[in-house]
């Protein structure tokens, strides 16, 4: 490997490592359900990107395979979204 | 108009997606799957809405825990990355032992993971019960949780086959980055199981 790939992919590894570290600590200050469960997914969006795009190497593919592959993941996310989010901002929800 | 110019890019023996066949045939089985995992998910996220849903996890140690298995599997997925581009670059050896270690992690990933449910199954959680209400919340952590474990055991099956047999000087530099794909999947859908079973039902 390059050099300079190989020290892309450590740095990717790390930023994830940040995100994750970032997420738990979320789970810890328990800023409310709504709040905690959008700045997850947002979260989790970066990371999925961070893995699909430079571990499985897809942004350096040829676009129109990404074009072919993520619209699904999308509409999979929009979908869970539709019943998290209530379930994350419904009265009560701590 | 002779043959070449009437053929495009489409009309066969053309590589249109700049990926070779293996590489496609898996991508298309991982969007299948991620399809599978995203149904589970939903399930999961409707029964949330539609139940009082219990927070039984403890920070600590129930979350650090988990926390644990989460930079386990991450750090697997590095390691892979160093397999596929050893392959890449014809340094069997290199790329077996790289892929070796890859196997391992996610070996030390499933031995966690079921250390994690056999506490909770002391605990009383068993897909039918549980201690907390919601009866669903054991089904859904089960079988989220259980087909992600399957796949990270499939994939270190699959791992040791192809190290082994790399090293050897069987299968070819796409074999291995196909495994890759396959790999950073498990690590992808983890990323998502992670936040929704874990960090959403710390007990506050």
């Amino acid at each position: 490997m390059q050099e300079s790939n190989r020290a892309l992919m450590i740095k990717v590894w790390i930023g994830l490592l940040v995100l994750t570290g970032i997420e738990v600590v979320l789970a810890y200050v328990q800023l409310g359900q709504g709040l905690t469960l959008t700045l997850l997914m947002g979260f989790s969006l970066v990371k999925a990107w961070m893995i699909i795009g430079y571990f499985m190497h897809l942004k350096f593919d040829r676009p129109a395979l990404a074009w072919m592959l993520l619209p699904p993941f999308i509409a999979c996310i929009v979908a869970m979204l539709a019943y998290l989010l209530p379930d994350g901002f419904r009265a009560g929800g701590a | 108009m002779t043959m070449q110019a009437q053929s495009t890019s489409w009309s066969g023996w053309a590589n249109p997606l700049g990926v070779g066949r293996k590489k496609l045939g898996m991508w298309l089985f991982l969007v299948s799957d991620a399809l599978t995992f995203a149904t589970l998910l939903i399930c999961y996220s409707y029964f949330r809405v539609a139940n009082e849903w219990p927070k039984p996890f403890e920070f600590s140690p129930g979350i650090v825990f988990s926390s644990l298995m989460t930079l386990v599997l991450l750090s697997s997925s590095l390691t892979m990355v160093f397999g596929v581009a050893a392959g890449h670059s014809g340094e069997r050896k290199a790329a077996a032992k790289w892929l070796w270690l890859t196997a391992l992690g996610g070996g030390a990933f499933v031995a966690l993971h079921l250390t994690e449910w056999n506490h909770l199954i002391h605990e009383g959680v068993t897909p039918f019960s549980n201690p907390w209400g919601a009866p669903l919340f054991g089904a859904t952590f089960f079988l989220i949780t259980g087909l992600h474990m399957t796949h990270v055991v499939i994939g270190v099956v699959y791992l040791a086959i192809l190290a082994a047999g790399f090293g050897a000087g069987k299968f070819d530099a796409e074999d291995v980055e196909v495994c890759g794909l396959y790999w950073h999947f498990v690590d992808l859908v983890w990323m998502f199981v992670f936040p929704l079973v874990y960090l959403l039902s710390v007990s506050a």
